[in-house]
């Protein structure tokens, strides 16, 4: 048993077996099974074996006519090899004695006759160690490759472990059985962060060598509560966590008994909470946890997922998707956001060197109007059909709202001259997630119906650090006095313009922050649906004078330390039962 | 198994390729080995082992002037040590390999 510290990311725990995505580069960790799992693993080497030799008497019969003896040779030796009975045996002895995965005693006993040709004096007898390898090599590419492409056809609930998770690759996750996410890479905004949170599995991340010490196979238990995952865990711990997860569920129902109670202070005060989705089957979830509406759905989704460009009418179909179950309840789409971290497939072939501060998001779009205006149709066109708001990302000046917004107008022309039906005064706002639309807000506000705060890259780029980077990830702090600033300039702009602004960062979804974005005064917050319960809960035991008072004295502090431990024991007295 | 009762044979002979008894002559030798019904063992001083597998006798580490004893035992045990002695004693790495059975 091994336990490894990341960062929880998403909460919740889960106990399953792991596969490992990525895990050719990876090298092959130490572990044993449980001893009666012994039985399972000799027949995967047995398989693995007979495999590997049906693969390479092939490649010999496909050479039959190569003039090189020495080659043909090698093969030869190959098969020899993994016909050896006495070999076979020595690893099927490790894996009954020390009760190893397949991979593992191969790995240990072929290294262990690499050593010990390695260590021969003997030119001719040293040289034979990369035969060794590549025999080792062989064998675990048919132990280890078959649960590779496991992943794209799940059959049974499994813990994914990789170095980090992109969208194109989540995308074709069968999510229905993934219990957990684990990865090396990654802070509390990466992808496998928000889509864990979206699919509302436990998740730890930045874990550093996850993908080294897990095997596939392996018994894992993700604690996405304390950023620990337990590898090969026993039964104590084992037992242990069944109890907690049993507990955890029981809180769970407890919560979900409120998702058709309003979120309200106890003086009265409504908050209004939304999810935030990425695909639109997530718009469901949102209602079932008590979600009064989308306040944030990502379409980046309809880019990475095909091979080619979205049409209008799979924009439409999606967004029509994502209306259904909401009725008058607004749901807002943010236009396409893509750039920096995450590529189409045209930007794929051409990186940039600083893509964060590069052409990404609207500014993109501005460069691209055609894919832009098709975007905009659907948006339009589905505008008829339900409470549709629309929001631009990453707007850093007013000539850049305005372009945006004459695109709209030009597109509601040309939809107006073909007779197709929209909602004329659909409502269009902005992200407000770079320091300089924070400071220019107050003019910004006159020419909107709407802020949204993405508070992920607010902070980042106010503090200059990047959310991704484990080195630098101490530093991303949503109570840096310079953010807390920001978000008040924001929220008096907005009041001074009479339009609504909402906060849909992940800072909505970290309960120690609630009194002090409420006593700013943001009654709207957006959020990955599964943590809306809890925020609701924690939302109905606190009053709106007191978060007015314990925003007061939170923007007082010199330093964000101090803020937080400020703000965390506010929310031990607000709800002294939990954690 | 064979009984091991019915005839034992023992044979000393020192490995004279300079590539040692290793891959392709590894190879040979277990190959002809694997031919006979006998329980072959080889011993390199005290180390013994078994003459059919190929991982163990590479392990072996016989390099050119290496002294090894060839004990068959079972019915085909005095030809089995008999050919397993010839290719131990080849000299030649230019010598093609033997036609595959």
């Amino acid at each position: 048993m091994e336990i490894i510290k990341g960062i929880g990311v998403s909460p919740g725990v889960a106990i399953c077996s792991a596969v490992i995505y990525d895990a050719e580069k990876s090298r092959i960790p130490r572990r044993s099974v449980a001893p009666e799992s012994a039985k399972k693993e000799i027949r995967r080497l047995r398989v693995a074996m007979a495999e590997a030799v049906q693969e390479v008497a092939n490649l010999q019969t496909s050479q039959a006519d190569i003039w090189d003896n020495k080659i043909r040779d090698i093969f030869a030796v190959h098969l020899h090899f993994l016909r050896d009975r006495s070999l076979r045996k020595r690893i099927v002895e490790i894996i009954l004695q020390q009760s190893y995965t397949a991979e593992y005693a191969v790995s240990v006993v072929l290294r262990d006759i690499a050593k010990h040709f390695a260590q021969a004096d003997d030119a001719y007898i040293s040289e034979r160690v990369n035969d060794i390898y590549d025999i080792e090599r062989r064998l675990l590419r048919h132990l280890i490759g078959r649960k590779r492409e496991d992943i794209q056809h799940l059959t049974e609930p499994v813990i994914i472990v990789a170095r980090d998770l992109t969208p194109g690759q989540t995308a074709s996750f069968n999510t229905k059985f993934i219990k957990a996410l684990a990865t090396d890479q990654g802070g509390r905004t990466s992808h496998t962060a928000i889509m864990a949170r979206s699919l509302g599995i436990p998740a730890v991340v930045g874990l550093a060598s996850a993908t080294g010490k897990i095997a596939a196979g392996d018994t894992v238990i993700v604690d996405g509560n304390r950023g620990t995952v337990v590898i090969d865990p026993d039964q104590n711990t084992i037992d242990e966590y069944k109890r907690q997860a049993a507990a955890l569920i029981e809180h769970e129902l407890e919560l979900d008994e409120l998702a058709h109670l309003p979120a309200e202070t106890t003086d009265g005060v409504i908050i209004e909470l939304h999810g935030n989705i990425e695909f639109p089957g997530e718009a469901d979830i949102a209602l079932a946890k008590g979600g009064d509406g989308i306040g944030l759905y990502r379409t980046e989704f309809l880019y990475l997922e095909a091979d080619h460009q979205p049409t209008e009418e799979e924009h439409y179909q999606a967004y029509l998707t994502t209306i259904r179950s909401f009725g008058s309840q607004p749901v807002t789409i943010r236009t396409f956001d893509l750039g920096a971290d995450k590529f189409t497939q045209a930007q794929r072939d051409m990186r940039e060197p600083n893509p964060f501060l590069g052409l990404r998001s609207i500014r993109y779009c501005l460069q691209n109007l055609d894919m832009f205006k098709t975007q905009i149709r659907a948006i339009l066109r589905a505008s008829a059909h339900g409470n549709i708001r629309m929001m631009f990302p990453l707007i850093t000046n007013l000539l850049e709202l305005r372009q945006a917004k004459w695109v709209v107008a030009d597109v509601k022309e040309d939809l107006e001259e073909q007779g197709i039906k929209f909602n004329d005064s659909m409502p269009v706002g902005i992200m407000i997630e770079t320091p300089a639309a924070a400071l220019c807000a107050e003019h910004l506000a006159d020419e909107v119906d709407f802020f949204s705060i993405g508070t992920n890259d607010l902070i980042q780029y106010t503090l200059a650090v990047d959310r991704i980077n484990q080195k630098v990830a101490s530093l991303y702090s949503p109570a840096h006095p310079a953010v807390l600033q920001l978000l008040r300039t924001v929220v008096q702009a907005a009041k001074r313009a009479k339009i609504s602004v909402s906060l849909c960062g992940e800072m909505a979804s970290e309960k120690d922050y609630l009194p002090l974005l409420l006593g700013l005064g943001i009654t709207t917050l957006s959020l990955a649906p599964p943590m809306i319960p809890e925020i609701k809960k924690a939302i109905r035991s606190m009053s709106m004078e007191q978060c007015r008072a314990i925003a007061r004295k939170a923007m007082g502090f010199d330093t964000d330390k101090q803020t937080i431990s400020y703000l965390r024991a506010e929310m031990q007295k607000i709800l002294p039962d939990e954690e | 198994m064979s009984d091991g009762r019915t005839s034992n044979a023992e044979r000393t002979a020192v490995v004279r390729s300079p590539e040692g008894l290793h891959m392709r002559p590894a190879m040979q030798f277990v190959e002809c080995a694997n031919g006979f019904k006998s329980r072959i063992s080889i011993y390199k001083e005290e180390q013994c082992v078994d003459g059919k597998s190929i991982m163990q006798i590479t392990m072996l580490a016989a390099v050119q002037g290496t002294k090894l004893r060839i004990v068959a035992e079972g019915e085909d045990s005095a030809k089995a040590v008999e050919e397993l002695a010839e290719i131990i004693e080849q000299d030649s790495l230019e010598k093609p390999p033997q036609p595959k059975k």
